[in-house]
This record gives structure tokens, C-alpha cells and sequence, in this order.
């Protein structure tokens, strides 16, 4: 079947079995491989993008059920060269070392501060909670996440 | 790599052409709404179906509202929407507590509450939530809209009375004053399914119990509930040693099995437990002012 899909603001068309997982669609068709596959299970959010703005787990949807909708990928935070208030704060607090679960934990930090501009660390971690790192034992991204919505809320740049 | 098996895809525009392609495909097609538990299924190659029918596109079964005296939940609310909505927290905060220990918040965001139903895993939480409120499942087929029991809803592990060609599209919950419900849950891990799991929905006047419903999961309970358990509580006090009586008798006539999420003495221990802390709660609630189910 054909799909046609809004990644990232534009529009992709594949030729795909209908089998085919939303994470797979991204990586290997479409070359976007800032979406990692991890569990395959729905249990570590590796795979994490936003669809219709909402985040999903891409090993959990098929790429079907995406047709005619928008898909965003880590790809997209970066905007002219400039990092998203989430990726810098990633970057400035040390919220990875592996950097395999990053883009789906920045895709749902993102979508949280859409929704709660100053949200708490427990807040933070509620959000995150369906979301595995096995590196850094999540201080470090609830500080990144926490300078990401003192960033945002200052303002843009 | 988890792949499901070869399939076709046809995506439904409204519940009259949900029934139409469920009646074309016959019994090897299944509606897909979240996907959250039919796809993992579909990798395992525990489900198989020839033809996904999917109904996300039904916005019109994704709602809960308040109509003539019951709290009406379309299929395809997702477990966020049902968390998010402060009607179904006042009128069965029963619901929001379960719904805050399923799964995931991105989890929550696309799973329904018509899915996990349908899925019918035996250890799925809003089964046992909604034994306890004694809720009804409508069903609409070929031949128009049925009501059935939610606790005649299950015909066994994975095993819904929904038939081929089938659509649950509602949950109806009785909703009173001087109600108040509860869910209590253990699990290994932040989202995991329970170990053991217990809902509770009394009615109190004054402070005898006029009804109760004991919801159970995971635990091998019959339909979900403790029938026996909510027999002995109808006209009793609502006391810790009513509850504890409930308890027992709710871990009595459950069956649990020894699996990876625990012993079967274990879980019996829980359905005993959990029931007398799902009651007490639930009797905190309805002596509350402005409380529902």
C-alpha cells in the first residue's frame, strides 16, 4: 500500500506492506535513523517520535496508521542551526552518555514542556517514566529537562 | 527484529463502515484501535489476524460524558482521555486510579479503553474496575446495538463476547449519590502489569452498605469479581471487620497461578489485601460530600 506521511514539515510517500512499523518506515525507508530501535516490546521508548504532535512509541504503531498524519523526529528540534532549549540543556547537563534513548526522552521532554511550561521533577519523571536509560540513572535528564523549561521560559533567543 | 506477520490494512470512516468491512472480512479480520496490546501480540505471532480494520478515525466513540444518571465512555477514549476527564474522577474515581497505574503517560496516549477491554488479558485493570462499578458493555453488530453485563463481557483469558463482525463502542456506569469507589494495585515496576489488583464500588447509608462491588485482577478471579466477597458486605457496617471478612473471602474463591510476576500464595494474599484497602477507600469516598460511584 501507499503511504503518505508529514515528516518533519514534508511530505513522504513509500510503497510499504501494511505490516510495516512506523519506527521502520523512518529509519529504513525514509533514512532517519535519530529514531532508534531499541526493545521492540513498548517498553523502553527508544523509538519515541511525535505523531500529530503527541509522542508514540514507533515500534508500536503501524506505518499505515500513519498515513495522512505528521510525524516528528529528533531530525526536527534542531532549527537553523540552532539547538532546541531541550537538546542544549541534554547537552550542558549531561543528560546522556549513550545517547541511545536521547532523541525519545528530548521528543517527550519537548512534547511535556508544550503542556507544562515549569513542570516539577516529579512531574518529569512521571512523563518520562515509560522510558528506559540504562546509562545515567535519570538525575541528569530531569536537570536537562528542568534547564530546558528555564530556557523556554525566558523567552526565545 | 519483531515483525507482525503479513496482513492487509483497511481503515474504517465510521462505525456503519467499521460493520460493513468487519462483515466483508468475516472472522480473520480485527479492529485495531491503539494497537498498544494487538500489535506486541501480532510480533509474538499470538495474534494473527488476516485483516486490521482500523478505527482510529471514529472520533465520534472517543468521549466521556454524563447521561441519564450514567457515566458513558466511548470505546475509543484513550486512557489519557479518561484520566484527563474530571467527570469519570468525580463520578467513579475508581477509574482515575487504575488508569494512572496502566502502562506508560506515551503509553496512555494512544491505548483505548475499548482495546484493553477487548484484548481481555487476564491481568488488564479497567476489566476489574469496571466489574466493580457493574458496568455494561454496548456492542453494535449487524443487527443493531446490545447491552451486556461488563462481568459476562469476558468468556476466558483473551475471550471477549464480542462476536465477528462486532464493534464494542460504549461503557455505561451507573453512577449515584452516596457512592464511592477505589483501585489498588501492586506491580514489580513503574507500568508493569499487577501482580495483584483490587477495585472496590460501595454504597453507603449511613454507615451500612447497601451494595458493593469487588473487582479482581490477575488473580484467577471468576468474571473479575468476588461475588461471594459482596454478598457478605450487603447490609453490613462498613468496618474494618467487614472488610477483612470481604478479604477473606475474595482470596478464597480466587484461583491464581504461580507465574514470572509472582507465587500463587502471593497473589492470594494480595486479593485479600487489596481488597480491604480498595474498601476502605472506597468507604472514605462515599461518606465524602459531591462523590458518584
Amino acid at each position: 500500500m501507499r503511504v503518505t506521511v508529514t515528516v518533519n514539515g514534508a511530505e513522504r510517500t513509500a510503497e510499504v506492506e501494511p505490516r510495516l512499523l512506523l519506527i521502520h518506515l523512518l529509519r529504513d525507508h525514509l533514512g532517519l535513523t535519530g529514531s532508534h530501535w531499541g526493545c521492540d516490546t513498548s517498553n523502553c521508548g527508544a523509538c519515541v517520535v511525535l505523531l500529530d504532535g503527541k509522542p508514540v512509541k514507533s515500534c508500536t504503531v503501524l506505518a499505515a496508521m500513519a498515513d495522512g498524519h505528521r510525524v516528528r523526529t529528533v531530525e526536527d528540534l534542531e532549527r537553523d542551526g540552532r539547538l532546541d532549549p531541550v537538546q542544549e540543556g541534554f547537552a550542558r547537563c549531561h543528560g546522556l552518555q549513550c545517547g541511545f534513548c536521547t532523541p525519545g526522552m528530548m521528543l517527550t521532554a519537548s512534547w511535556l514542556l508544550d503542556h507544562d511550561p515549569d513542570p516539577s521533577p516529579a512531574a518529569i519523571r512521571e512523563a518520562l517514566s515509560g522510558q528506559v536509560c540504562r546509562c545515567t540513572g535519570y538525575e541528569n535528564i530531569v536537570r536537562a529537562v528542568r534547564w530546558a523549561a528555564a530556557r523556554r521560559g525566558a523567552g526565545p533567543r | 527484529m519483531q515483525v507482525p506477520a503479513y496482513v492487509d490494512y483497511e481503515r474504517a470512516t465510521s462505525v456503519e463502515h467499521a460493520l460493513a468491512l468487519l462483515a466483508r472480512y468475516g472472522p480473520g479480520a480485527r479492529v485495531l484501535a491503539g494497537g498498544h496490546s494487538l500489535i506486541p501480540m501480532m510480533k509474538l505471532r499470538l495474534a494473527q489476524p488476516e485483516t486490521l480494520i482500523d478505527i482510529n478515525p471514529l472520533t465520534e466513540l472517543d468521549y466521556v460524558r454524563l447521561d441519564g444518571g450514567e457515566l458513558r465512555i466511548g470505546a475509543l477514549t484513550r486512557h489519557a482521555g479518561l484520566l484527563g476527564s474530571p467527570l469519570a474522577g468525580a463520578a467513579a474515581p475508581i477509574l482515575h486510579d487504575a488508569e494512572r497505574v496502566i502502562a506508560d503517560p506515551v503509553v496512555r496516549l494512544w491505548g483505548t479503553v475499548g482495546g484493553s477491554l477487548c484484548q481481555a488479558d487476564p491481568s488488564e485493570d479497567l476489566s476489574a474496575a469496571f466489574a466493580a462499578l457493574k458496568a455494561t458493555m454496548v456492542i453494535a453488530g449487524p443487527g443493531g446495538e446490545r447491552t451486556v453485563p461488563a462481568r459476562m463481557f469476558h468468556t476466558g483469558p483473551y475471550e471477549t463476547v464480542v462476536a465477528p463482525g462486532e464493534l464494542l463502542t460504549e461503557i455505561r456506569v451507573p453512577v449515584a449519590p452516596g457512592g464511592g469507589s477505589a483501585y489498588v494495585k501492586v506491580g514489580r515496576r513503574a507500568g508493569d502489569w499487577p501482580v495483584g489488583a483490587a477495585g472496590a464500588a460501595v454504597r453507603l447509608d449511613g454507615n451500612v452498605i447497601t451494595s458493593a462491588g469487588i473487582g479482581l485482577t490477575a488473580v484467577g478471579a471468576e468474571h473479575f469479581c468476588a461475588a461471594e466477597a459482596e454478598e457478605a458486605l450487603r447490609g453490613a457496617p462498613a468496618t474494618e471487620e467487614s472488610f477483612a471478612r470481604a478479604g477473606r473471602l475474595a482470596a478464597e474463591h480466587c484461583r491464581p497461578v504461580t507465574d514470572q510476576r509472582g507465587p500463587a500464595d502471593y497473589k492470594r494474599h494480595l486479593a485479600a489485601e487489596l481488597t480491604v484497602r480498595a474498601l476502605r477507600r472506597a468507604a472514605d469516598r462515599a461518606r465524602g460530600p459531591g462523590r458518584g460511584a
